[in-house]
């Protein structure tokens, strides 16, 4: 990648953050998805909690759903790809979407290797549980990283637990000596370089967003203050009883993260979330996180 | 000096760090009452129409066009350009109608067609380095506008009036802060203190 398209498509997940990227599956939910103010909708097949219920092979979406989708707003279009897909993710550049999800959501292609992403044009996102898999995402080429928590439970225990993961291990490693980072890019299985500048910057050299079982505005802003820079939210919305309602409360929430009163006030009425699943109910095999690290 | 950056969403926090590296304080402008006080505005890049919401949303519409209109300096990119606009097509969206100019949201297409390229910018010495993101395209500018700047296909880039700045690149996204020093500079040279009185006015 040359540093032009890093700027570009690096730039364009900083112009996400502090918004809500939202799972659609047809024009009418993107409708509502830009109507309530997310800054861009993910292209889908099925929301996550569908594609669980649903078990087989979930694999990329119908191209002609990404064009109906990308008809209907000018917001970005994001769709996603299968691990190690690389032929999805070529058909999904081809649809110019805005960016790809190399996704643990779907069924993974290859269970080695992830696409290498930067012998792309368009941008992508991939999913993280700690810094480790955050940094080989981002040596393969990702723009942009998010968590993975557990999609399709509405339980945001997960994200909580990989968002806080990535930030204590950032934590360590900035406190780290410089020649301490070598045996730790070891440890974790990362490139030096990476985590060096990760020990500069403090922080992650791409955004951040939170991901995998956002459920109501308290969760997205929870999100937010454990330093997410914005917030997937996918079965969330559109499994529960008032998408639009929720969809605009969530949105506002990530906005004004800091402030409870407007929370309060947007969190009220709302109707119902989604019914939502028990971690400890859900068995490691059927788990979607551990896929791909 | 300080900056009241329109505090929603979008990269903020870019244009923060180089505000502060020159010196400037800013504050992140999320409602009316915190219009109050600033030496000049900043308009970051973002989503247009997710920060259009949230103005909505906040009912911050009607006095940021009051301290606009009072001529509270601004400086506004990208997304920020078309809440500035005068005009906007494809779709046309509610903006604040204050830049005389007409934007074509999103004209260079999707993230495919995102690009940099080396831009002359009037009264610079050196070119700068201009960061594309599905930017706007400035379709026509009103005889009050002059343009600073345009891309190889001869649309402006970067545009004034008066006290109103407007481009449809990054600055943030580089590590050239020339065009912020000038920003700041701008409003130095009007001071503005007179102003102040009337704008706070405007607001109560």
């Amino acid at each position: 990648m040359n540093n032009d398209l890093i700027v570009t498509n690096r730039g364009l997940a900083q112009m996400l953050k502090g918004g809500v990227i939202m799972d659609v599956t047809n024009a009418e939910q993107a409708l509502i998805a830009e109507k309530a103010g997310a800054v861009a909708v993910m292209a889908l097949e099925r929301v996550p909690a569908d594609i669980r219920a649903a078990g087989g092979v979930a694999r990329m979406c119908d191209p002609l759903k990404v064009k109906e989708i990308q008809a209907a707003v000018t917001i970005p279009v994001m769709a996603k790809c299968r691990i190690g897909h690389i032929m999805e993710a070529r058909i999904l550049e081809a649809l110019k979407v805005d960016y790809i999800d190399e996704s643990e959501v779907l069924t993974p292609a290859d269970e080695e290797n992830h696409v290498d992403k930067s012998q792309f044009k368009v941008p992508f996102v991939c999913g993280c549980r700690n810094l480790g898999e955050a940094l080989r995402r981002i040596a393969e080429g990702a723009s942009m990283i998010r968590t993975k928590g557990e999609a399709g439970t509405g339980n945001v225990v997960e994200a909580v637990r990989h968002m806080r993961k990535v930030q204590s291990e950032i934590r360590k490693v900035a406190s780290m000596a410089e020649e301490e980072l070598f045996t730790e890019a070891k440890n974790l299985q990362v490139p030096y370089t990476l985590l060096l500048e990760v020990r500069q910057l403090k922080r992650l050299p791409v955004v951040n967003f939170a991901a995998g079982g956002v459920a109501t505005p308290a969760d997205a802003a929870l999100m937010m203050l454990l330093g997410a820079d914005g917030v997937f939210v996918g079965s969330g919305i559109f499994k529960s009883t008032d998408p639009a309602v929720r969809a605009k409360a969530i949105v506002e929430s990530v906005s004004h993260w800091d402030d409870p009163s407007i929370l309060a006030t947007v969190s009220e009425g709302i109707g119902e979330a989604m019914k939502g699943l028990d971690i400890h109910l859900i068995a490691e095999t059927d788990r979607l996180a551990s896929r791909g690290q | 000096m300080l900056i009241g950056l329109l505090g929603f969403q979008g990269a903020i926090e870019e244009h923060e760090m180089i505000l502060a590296s020159l010196g400037a304080d800013s504050i992140r402008v999320k409602k009316a009452s915190e219009l109050i006080a600033l030496d000049g505005l900043l308009f970051p890049g973002g989503e247009s129409t997710t920060m259009l919401k949230m103005l909505e949303f906040s009912n911050l519409l009607d006095p940021l066009q009051s301290v606009l209109s009072h001529g509270l300096p601004v400086m506004a990119t990208c997304a920020g350009l078309i809440l500035l606009a005068k005009k906007t097509t494809s779709p046309i969206q509610k903006s604040l109608g204050q830049l005389d100019i007409t934007v074509k949201r999103n004209g260079y297409g999707p993230q495919y067609f995102s690009f940099c390229e080396e831009v002359s910018i009037e009264s610079f010495e050196k070119t700068f380095r201009a960061v594309f993101i599905r930017a706007p395209i400035i379709l026509s500018t009103g005889p009050s506008v002059q343009v600073m700047a345009r891309d190889h296909h001869g649309h402006p880039v970067f545009v004034r009036s008066g006290r109103q700045f407007g481009l449809t690149f990054h600055p943030e996204l580089t590590q050239d802060d020339r065009i912020h020093r000038f920003f700041l500079n701008q409003i130095k040279k009007n001071s503005r203190r007179e102003l102040c009185q009337d704008i706070q006015n405007g607001i109560t």
